[in-house]
């Protein structure tokens, strides 16, 4: 019985043992080793690895992965005067644990160191340009500029910085107004260009369609003028062909049609004696 | 499992130890085999169809496993994640589901969702990202607060889309192409970082102006109804003019025709008349003449007020005038 507590003895404080020189470095973290505080070697490599005893060695991890840095929004000053309220983020990594370690300590201090970097850099980028350039035109630019101009100074703490970024930049309230303002002036002017311009349109469609009618009209009037022309010409042309072949008695047999167009109940008539009619009444 | 061949006594400080061995009453290697079989079943672990099994040993990332069941070298040696890799899921900004419903209820986030265009104006946009994870290592080792990443790495890549259109692209004909400038520049931040995440797609949900100058946006669209109103009367005038004057045109064109043809007509109507007669009238002129003469002064002069004078004397015609009924000769004429 004593034998084999004892061999239970042995293996509990081999594990004990083992589990006092070793440590596991995750896929997510780095490793600084001190020895009796002071530090002696960085761990990179993830995986199971070899110390001396506590209280020799003790281990510090650190973050591997990629970590947020989120800033409260600030007021920053354009080129041209306008504050621009800016809502930036950084993406930033420990690269040295050990500087790290040495000089900020831990996130929290890392987070307050970044907060200083960052912040000044964004000022300064941004009080390069006007509100329109940054909203529009150089975004990328500008924030590329930042976060390599942020790396750098971040490296003094072993501070690797891949990004920095512009979540949100919005306008203070009041320069809010005087966009809205501006936007509806704008609207306006389009309005008043779209009605403009479906009058104009109109107008130009009456006009032409007026001046097509007159001219319509006119084209007609001349046809029919040409139509009647040729016809009184062909009329007489026929008249003076058949008239012509007796003008005298065409005089004669006219007249007497005429006197039976004019001559109605209304007429007086008055004869004389002489006339070829009464001749035989005397 | 490995058991130590060689014992070294210490001591017996843990009391424990005699109860167990009475308790299995087996002795110390059935104790140690049971706490091992345990130990290896909590090996055994389920690798679900939407997801992948990531294997790290002593925290170094090993291997990744596909679905069905597995086991790995239980804790503290191996240990294993399972992210699930084919869900795919989604960012909003500028707003929240609250309730998926149905009816979906949603909570507004206006602070997302007003964001700065080109040329300096102000919108409110609506936004969906979805994604899912594409490289499972990436996704759990390169970048911690994931969630986090892609919401920030959305709105900023959006805004810088947004920044670079005008407003009205954004409200109207430029929505799929910030759809998918948007979608390519949150996919090439997200690469930066290495986060194992494919962005499938960016949807605008709500495009609208902000509610200050919504009405100043409306008026343009009645604007632009009131310009094709205005064209499309003009273009009904039109329609209804020039028809009607091409008819009225030919109108005038058919008179006159018809005037020419009825013209032309009876000339050569009168003209065979007046040959007939003439011909016959060449046969025996003067009788002809009388009688033609004659026949007419038949005709008009019944109905005619006829007055005939005894002599041809100028007086005589003017006794004419005194004449009773002169004045205002009654129908049928005199005597």
């Amino acid at each position: 019985m004593t034998g084999n507590l004892t061999k239970l003895l042995i293996i509990v404080a081999a594990f004990i043992i083992v589990g006092m020189v070793t440590f596991t470095v995750d896929q997510t973290e780095q490793a600084v080793v001190l020895q009796m505080g002071k530090p002696v070697r960085t761990v990179f490599e993830p995986g199971l690895h070899l110390k001396l005893p506590w209280p020799i060695q003790t281990v510090v991890t650190f973050e591997r992965r990629l970590l947020d840095y989120d800033a409260a929004p600030t007021e920053i000053l354009t080129k041209d005067k306008k504050n621009l309220v800016v809502d930036n983020y950084a993406k930033w990594r420990i690269i040295d644990p050990l500087k790290f370690l040495m000089t900020v300590h831990d996130e929290n201090g890392a987070q307050a160191r970044l907060d200083d970097i960052i912040y000044s850099e964004l000022r300064e980028a941004l009080g390069l340009h006007d509100l329109e350039e940054i909203v529009s035109l150089f975004r990328e630019e500008l924030m590329s500029m930042v976060t390599s101009a942020s790396d750098s100074s971040a490296r003094d703490y072993g501070i690797e910085v891949l990004d920095v970024r512009i979540k949100r930049a919005d306008l203070p309230e009041q320069n809010e107004r005087s966009i809205y303002a501006r936007m509806r002036a704008e609207r306006k002017r389009i309005a008043n260009r779209y009605r403009s311009e479906g009058e104009e349109e109109a107008i130009k469609i009456r006009a032409v369609t007026d001046s097509l009618k007159v001219i319509i009209m006119a084209n007609a009037y001349k046809k029919a003028k040409i139509i009647r022309g040729k016809a009184e010409a062909s009329a007489i042309d026929i008249y003076a062909a058949a008239f012509n072949r007796d003008p005298e008695f065409y005089e004669f047999f006219r007249t007497l049609e005429v006197y039976k167009s004019i001559i109605d109940t209304a007429t007086v008539i008055v004869l004389p004696p002489e006339s070829e009619l009464f001749k035989f009444l005397k | 499992m490995k058991i130590p061949k060689r014992t070294v006594s210490i001591g017996g400080e843990l009391f424990e130890v005699p109860d167990l061995v009475s308790i299995f009453g087996k002795g110390l290697w059935g104790i140690i085999l049971v706490v091992a079989v345990i130990w290896a079943l909590s090996g055994f672990y389920i690798v679900r169809p939407d997801q992948q099994g990531v294997i790290r040993r002593f925290g170094k990332y090993i291997a990744k496993t596909s679905p069905g069941i597995h086991w790995h070298i239980p804790y503290p040696v191996e240990k294993v994640d399972r992210p699930r890799v084919e869900q795919v899921k989604r960012v909003e900004i500028g707003f929240r589901t609250v309730d998926p419903g149905p009816p979906a209820r949603y909570s507004d986030r206006p602070n997302e969702s007003l964001m700065l265009t080109g040329g300096l104006n102000i919108i409110n946009c609506d936004v969906i990202v979805q994604y899912k994870i594409i490289e499972a290592e990436d996704y759990l080792f390169k970048v911690r607060d994931q969630e986090n990443t892609i919401r920030f790495a959305s709105e900023a890549a959006l805004r810088q889309v947004i920044g670079k259109h005008n407003i009205d692209e954004a409200l109207t004909t430029g929505k799929s192409q910030i759809q998918s400038e948007t979608r390519s520049q949150i996919q090439s931040i997200l690469d930066r970082y290495q986060a194992g995440i494919l962005v499938k797609a960016v949807q605008l949900q709500d495009v609208h102006p902000p509610a200050a100058v919504v009405d100043a946006f409306k008026d343009v669209a009645s604007a632009r109804e009131d310009l094709n109103r205005l064209i499309n009367q003009a273009e009904g005038y039109r329609n209804d003019v020039i028809p009607r004057t091409r008819g009225e045109a030919e109108k005038l064109v058919k008179e006159a025709e018809a005037w020419a043809a009825e013209r032309i007509t009876k000339a050569e109507g009168d003209a065979e008349n007046f040959t007939r007669i003439l011909n016959e009238y060449r046969k025996a002129r003067e009788v002809t003449r009388r009688r033609m003469f004659l026949e007419t002064m038949e005709q008009i002069l019944p109905g005619v007020r006829k007055y005939i004078l005894r002599t041809s004397e100028k007086s005589s015609l003017m006794n004419v005038l005194g004449l009773p009924g002169w004045v205002e000769p009654p129908k049928g004429g005199a005597r």
